[in-house]
């Protein structure tokens, strides 16, 4: 069913009898051309972008869980794209481009909200360091502005300007920054999958991998064998786990890291906004709630739930930027089991096993990439072939010396 | 979470500073295939959800490193034991 204002019309006079499920239930078919491990939004834009942009529509999309069980529904929803190295910038930028056309491609309400992305700094040091990124950016063709502390005021006076250990100097604006409803991407991606004949298939667990010699030809699932000669794995927080099935050691340890949503407020904060003397972020969902979190736990975790250190350690950014947030209290907190990699930069690309495909090693920002994850690795399963804004994201970087480190902490996953 | 020091006894997480998996062994520099063993230590991480032994340093106590096996599914402490008494290879830089 196609979505519109007529449909809507429609089914409100009917009482909303009309609605359809999003996307088939399907069953597991006994072979399929490409079979995408991981239902997040991820593995799903993969298999969307193969079946639009490539043609591919005999795909499969495994998933253990739901479709949005996962990373998918416990992020922070923040789409951006101001990176510093030319092996990232060009290749978030490319997804802040899917974003922006995103609704009407999928026929979805992403809820895709240019709001504005707010990086904030508080010493001469971090400005310069701002400014450098926000000049990277322009040189990318991406939207930067540098503002100095009487133009952040006017967009948050209630920040803590005088503080006295970090006061607030200005920040690096990207206008076309904001957030998406997460939930909405994964339903979005599914429903355009499926309207493609891309099979999702629920509550069904990769086991084992099936091989010819040395080259995987399918999977083994909780629900029956599968066979593919082209499988590819995008089950971040569970990368090394699944790979480890297929004989490979990956340049990843899994962490965990928490998110926290107050209870509903009137309108407080109208854009995103980081601390940049410390590590939160904070925005406001559309139901109320501000949407806050910081740093990662720091230590290798599969439990998706962190502890309180951190807590407190989130707590305080957020007093030391906004004291107005004191009295509010929390609704929810959870985690979420992120792929942190060596050089805290993803990985699309072939392993050296053939007939495997990898995309990982997203760790925390994978949700803004959705879009361009999806785009890049349909682009290699389909055509053997790197995208031009994906090719940096080498599996064997780590051998050849081409480390993409954003931050410039080493190989020190807990760091990045 | 609370890692039982053997010299401060139980103590919150929130003393202790993180460096990752204890049972890597730094390669012989030496070694014919140095470059190549380098690479799988420094970059390549086993990453299990179950048991993991891993480094904690005592940063706000003793300031003693520890080995601790920890459950990355329960974050459940098996054994803290000091670094030292532990079996720690010859030559590991840890």
């Amino acid at each position: 069913m196609h979505y519109s204002w007529l449909s809507i019309l429609k089914n409100g006079l009917t009482g909303q009898k009309g609605w359809t499920p999003a996307w088939r239930d399907a069953a597991p078919k006994p072979a399929y051309d490409v079979i995408i491990v991981g239902g997040g939004g991820h593995g799903l834009a993969t298999a969307y972008y193969l079946a639009k942009v490539h043609g591919i529509h005999n795909v499969a999309v495994i998933e253990k869980g739901y479709i949005g069980s996962g990373n998918a529904g416990r992020n922070t929803t923040i789409i951006r794209s101001n990176y510093l190295l030319p092996g990232n910038e060009p290749f978030y930028e490319w997804s802040m481009k899917l974003w922006e056309g995103l609704e009407q491609e999928l026929n979805y309400n992403a809820m895709v909200s240019q709001r504005g992305v707010l990086n904030l700094f508080h010493s001469d040091a971090q400005r310069d360091a701002y400014a450098r990124r926000g000049n990277a950016m322009r040189l990318a063709g991406v939207d930067s502005e540098l503002l100095d502390r009487r133009q952040v005021r006017a967009m948050y006076p209630f920040l803590d300007f005088d503080n006295a250990r970090f006061p607030v100097h200005g920040g690096l604006l990207q206008r076309r920054g904001g957030t998406a409803r997460h939930d909405a991407v994964v339903w979005g991606y599914a429903r355009a999958a499926d309207r493609l004949g891309v099979d999702i298939i629920q509550n069904c667990e990769v086991t084992g991998f099936l091989r010819e010699g040395d080259a995987i030809v399918g999977v083994e699932t909780s629900r029956g064998p599968i066979r593919s000669a082209k499988v590819g794995l995008a089950v971040a927080g569970n990368s090394s786990r699944v790979a480890q099935k297929a004989g490979l050691r990956l340049p990843i340890e899994s962490h965990v890291l928490q998110a926290f949503v107050s209870e509903g407020l009137k309108p407080l904060i109208d854009g995103v906004v980081t601390f940049g003397a410390g590590h939160f972020y904070i925005s406001q969902s559309d139901k109320g709630g501000l949407v806050f979190g910081g740093d990662i736990d720091g230590y290798n975790s599969y439990a998706q739930r962190g502890n309180l250190p951190v807590v407190e350690d989130v707590a305080e950014s957020g007093m030391a930027l906004m004291p107005r947030i004191g009295r509010l209290r929390l609704l929810r907190m959870w985690g979420g089991i992120m792929d942190m990699s060596m050089d805290g930069s993803p990985i699309i690309d072939r392993t050296p096993v053939p007939g495997l495909y990898l995309n990982a090693g997203w760790c925390y920002g994978g949700f803004k990439a959705t879009p361009a994850s999806g785009w890049c690795f349909a682009h290699l399963l389909a055509k053997d072939e790197f995208h031009d804004v994906g090719g940096a994201y080498r599996l064997d970087r780590f051998r050849t010396g081409h480390l993409i480190d954003e931050k410039g902490v080493g190989a020190q996953p807990n760091l990045h | 979470m609370r890692i039982p020091c053997p010299y401060c006894g139980e103590r919150d997480a929130h003393e202790f500073a993180y460096l990752g998996d204890a049972t890597l062994t730094r390669p012989d520099p030496a070694a014919e295939d140095a470059e190549a063993r380098f690479h799988d230590y420094v970059y390549l991480r086993d990453n299990p959800a179950g048991a993991h032994v891993e480094w904690w340093y005592h940063a706000n106590g003793c300031r003693q490193w520890l080995k601790v096996e920890r459950d990355t599914r329960t974050h459940a402490i098996a054994a803290a034991r000091a670094a030292r008494e532990a079996d720690t290879p010859a030559g590991d830089a840890a």
